[in-house]
């Protein structure tokens, strides 16, 4: 089996060696970085940083919200941090966190030696970083931080000050990274899987990573149409969105959303590939309904593109459009059902262990359920009318974006860190970690579906005192929440980038599949040089 | 069903965490907010009856199906696991289960989609209202103009309470029941008939919604939508604006107060006699004093928010007091100003009248520090309107 393997890497540790193999050193090998581990490290670090920047916002929201009238900012300053928060989190968080899985394990997992495009992946990381900076400093700007929610909303996105104008750089370059990624993404798999390894055998992590890349691919300019439209509508006198001008504040509205569901399945696609994984190697049985999760993950992206109005149901739509909507939108629950109905099956009459990564992984069906329900009683337009734009409908997508994906992403980092560091976590700590987020989480984001239907508006600074005991409920559940990912870095992320700990076996799941597993711990710096040769259920490699 | 909330309502107080605002004594806010409310507000229209019963129906169906999905979820867990010596099946495969388990929930969701889809319906048809009102979305405040049925031509401005307002600057507010939702002019419309509500807005998106009458509805500027609601119960109905539009999105509250058809004849008489009381002759000449304490109070109702009430502004917001413009001695800087905004942070108040203005200038350059003798007259802001 090593002749598949670099003979010389053995990680970053080992320098010395022919520069063509062996890590190069110092800062030279993360900026000029072409190697997709390094690459994925990068990532996985950036989104870290932009998780705890995000973070930080969520609590002072939280901390201001914690009583009613005003203690620690303006209302100006407040509504800064909602829309950071949440642009932060969306762009600069989930998104390149799923990307730096994808860099990790796509070419792992197909017994490829490298993305495709080794240098496009180095440019689309390092663009992120002045797309960054400029998000995270339009704090120091002129007038403060884009105010106008992470929706960007017109009119309101034309009061806004020059940061605005970053705001939209800055996602405009986000924009073209997500997309160099996902072309970057959909070669490599299209094109460089071993030999053996047909797309109905590839694993459901890859499988969910080539349908979320097209659906990047199609909406992320949509995105960039709208914004691109705000910024001339702000500066060179075009009236889009401007009534003022004839243009239509709704257009922004339609334009947005046909990107923004599509990029609600973009955050949870690669979710549900990672936990299609996991559960099975957990559950000591192969996963159940192999095509029809393909076929499930498939149609949710397709049906994505054709519920974005339920948004918008109080925008005023026609009754004809308000019905396709809501039906379109509780289609969707047929797919996402079959999913977890598959999971489900997976553990049953399974031997189950519960490490870690499975712990994530019960929680993350149990929990993301929860928002799924939500979900189809949000889509009942009559309902929906009492709790639009209101903390019901912040609970509801917390529950399938911090339960979903994040709970995932630690899911997939206890399983696949052994890999990536060569050492094992701490089992107990690990354990911990995930019993504080889980309560953490619920007491944060439990109450506010009872706000919701007491019908407490979002995005509001100060609120009426019936509020108040949830708000302060809330509060500190989120701060417990925090201080559970400070533990996660310092206690879990940081000993496994130290190498410190128990040296992590090649196969450290006992019953987990696919051509990761094939390589030693940690994964040496480049894999599968030459195409292995696979066995019949392409997981294993026979020469 | 009440039971039950009661009784989830008590297990939370259990709560300890909640000791801290538990000691704050706040009531039930009828119309409005409940402390610790747990469910929708009772309704008081057809339309939000139903949205209750169709938020129980789903409720109830997504918890059976929840329980019963997980349940085994739970039991799996428990039986089948390696350390009670389960050794794992082979199967992972089945059409038949597959497809059943994609048939049902689509005929589930049938079964969903048919109600909802009646609701739907009723709530969009807003024909054969008997009386219908403009409601126009402003930052950040709401103007409501009776434009046809009984009290045709009533129209005014409602703002939050500026007490409130300073309340929650101050970062202690004192327990109020109403706090952040009273306003200085509550809509008032008649019990038992269809009002048709109709929105706008003068500046960004703002939403018009109260609960209690399942009604929500976004005021979009430069385009009109309408949605309905007819109120079966006099009493005092309380919403908030839904739509981020800018700073001051948390205090823009909505009242509605019904009132029998008796009450609301008599509310209609009085308020258009109060309207020809208010229509001031424009080419009238007021003298400082006069047009001082006018202006003191459309400050206050409009301007002490963003600027304070010393007129020192605050962070981002421009002091007036002192400010050069409105020092200056050429008045109609500050008519400008007003009339159309200024950068991003001040709007337009082209919705005042002219005496308004008027007033409100000559009360600028004559308050705190700012002692310039000057007066502006409605005359004036007329022509700088032209």
């Amino acid at each position: 089996m090593s002749a598949v393997l670099d003979p010389h890497g053995h990680g970053a540790a080992d320098h010395g060696h022919d520069d063509h193999h062996g890590a190069p050193h110092g800062w030279k090998r993360w900026v000029y970085a072409t190697n997709h581990k390094d690459i994925g490290t990068l990532y996985l670090l950036f989104a870290f940083t932009m998780l705890i920047i995000g973070g930080v916002l969520a609590l002072l929201i939280r901390a201001e919200l914690f009583q009613p009238g005003l203690q620690f900012v303006n209302p100006e300053l407040f509504n800064q941090f909602t829309t950071m928060h949440g642009l932060i989190m969306v762009f600069g968080a989930i998104m390149p966190a799923f990307v730096g899985f994808a860099n990790w394990m796509i070419p792992l997992q197909i017994g490829a030696a490298d993305m495709a495009f080794a240098r496009m992946n180095n440019f689309s990381f390092w663009l992120m970083i002045p797309a960054a900076l400029m998000l995270a400093g339009s704090f120091f700007m002129p007038g403060g931080a884009p105010a106008a929610g992470w929706t960007i909303y017109a009119p309101l996105t034309l009061q806004m000050g020059p940061s605005m104008d970053a705001a939209i750089f800055a996602l405009h370059l986000l924009g073209a990274s997500s997309i160099m990624g996902s072309i970057n993404i959909i070669v490599t798999i299209l094109n460089m899987r071993a030999p053996g390894m047909t797309l109905m055998k590839m694993p459901m992590f890859v499988w969910t990573w080539l349908i979320t890349a097209y659906l990047l691919i199609a909406v992320m300019p949509v995105l960039a149409g709208a914004i691109t439209m705000t910024l001339t509508d702000r500066h060179f006198g075009t009236t889009f969105f401007n009534p003022a001008g004839g243009g239509d504040p709704v257009m922004y509205q339609h334009i947005f959303w046909f990107f923004g569901h599509p990029e609600v399945y973009i955050m949870i696609l690669p979710a549900f590939g990672i936990i299609s994984q996991i559960v099975p190697a957990f559950s000591r049985k192969k996963l159940f309904g192999y095509a029809s999760m393909v076929y499930a993950t498939s149609s949710i992206a397709i049906l994505s593109f054709i519920v974005w109005a339920h948004h918008m149901y109080t925008t005023g739509m026609p009754v004809t459009g308000q019905l396709f909507f809501m039906y379109a939108t509780m289609l969707i629950s047929v797919p996402t059902g079959v999913k977890v109905f598959n999971w489900i099956a997976t553990m049953w009459k399974g031997s189950m262990t519960f490490e870690t990564p499975m712990l994530f992984a019960v929680g993350f069906i149990f929990v993301f359920t929860m928002g799924g329900f939500t979900g189809l009683i949000l889509s009942m337009a009559p309902i929906d009318l009492q709790l639009q734009d209101g903390y019901y409908v912040v609970a509801h997508f917390h529950y399938v974006l911090v339960a979903g994906s994040l709970f995932t992403m630690f899911a997939g980092y206890y399983y696949w860190a052994p890999k990536w560091t060569g050492v094992m976590y701490n089992e107990t700590l690990g354990k911990i970690h995930f019993w504080w987020t889980l309560i953490s989480f619920n007491v944060t984001f439990f109450p506010m579906h009872f706000l919701g239907l007491a019908g407490m508006p979002r995005r509001y600074a100060d609120y009426p005192m019936q509020f108040a005991d949830f708000n302060a409920l809330a509060s500190v559940g989120a701060f417990a929440f925090g201080i559970a990912q400070v533990f996660f870095f310092f206690f879990i992320v940081l000993p496994g980038m130290r190498g410190k700990g128990q040296a992590a076996p090649q196969r450290p799941w006992e019953a987990a599949e696919g051509l990761e597993w094939e390589v030693p711990s940690p994964a040496p710096f480049h894999t599968f040089d030459t195409p292995p040769k696979l066995n019949k259920d392409a997981n294993r490699i026979i020469a | 069903m009440n039971h039950i909330l009661k009784k989830l309502e008590t297990a939370l107080l259990a709560l300890a965490v909640l000791g801290a605002n538990a000691a704050w004594a706040v009531n039930d806010l009828p119309g409005g907010p409940a402390v610790r409310q747990l469910n929708l507000h009772p309704p008081v229209t057809k339309i939000a009856e139903e949205q209750v019963w169709l938020h129980w129906f789903m409720l109830i169906i997504c918890t059976v199906i929840f329980v019963a999905v997980f349940g085994v979820m739970f039991y799996s867990i428990w039986k089948h696991r390696k350390s009670v010596g389960h050794k794992s099946a082979n199967f992972h495969e089945s059409v038949k289960v597959e497809i059943a388990w994609t048939v049902v929930p689509f005929i589930i969701v049938i079964l969903m989609a048919l109600p909802a889809t009646k609701a739907v319906v009723a709530s969009k048809d807003t024909s054969n209202a008997e009386l219908t009102i403009k409601v126009t979305g402003y930052q950040w405040k709401w103007g409501y103009d009776y434009i046809k049925g009984e009290g045709e031509g009533i129209g005014f401005i409602s703002t939050l309470d500026n007490a409130q307002r300073e309340m929650s600057n101050s970062g202690k507010p004192e327990p109020t029941d109403d706090y952040l939702l009273k306003v200085d002019n509550p809509l008032v419309v008649p019990v038992g008939k269809k009002i048709r509500i109709i929105t706008t807005s003068n500046d960004v998106i703002h939403s018009f919604a109260v609960n209690s009458f399942g009604i929500k509805q976004d005021a979009i500027p430069g385009f009109v939508r309408d949605t309905w609601f007819r109120a079966e119960q006099t009493g005092d109905f309380r919403g908030q604006c839904q739509e981020l539009c800018g700073k001051e999105h948390a205090y823009m509250p909505i009242h509605v107060k019904v009132v029998s058809a008796e009450d609301y004849t008599a509310w209609v008489a009085a308020e258009t006699k109060k309207m020809a009381a208010k229509q001031d002759d424009p080419s009238k000449v007021w003298t400082l004093a006069e047009l001082t304490k006018k202006g003191e109070k459309v400050y206050a109702a409009n301007c002490a928010a963003c600027h304070q009430p010393n007129g020192k502004g605050a962070g981002p917001i421009k002091a007036l007091d002192g400010a050069a413009v409105v020092l200056d001695a050429d008045a109609g800087k500050q008519i400008n100003v007003l009339l159309n905004g200024q950068n991003v942070a001040m709007p337009a108040w082209k919705q005042l009248s002219d005496t308004e203005i008027a007033a409100v200038i000559s009360f600028t350059k004559n308050s705190w520090s700012n002692q310039t003798g000057q007066l502006v007259q409605p005359a004036d802001v007329r022509a700088a309107r032209q």
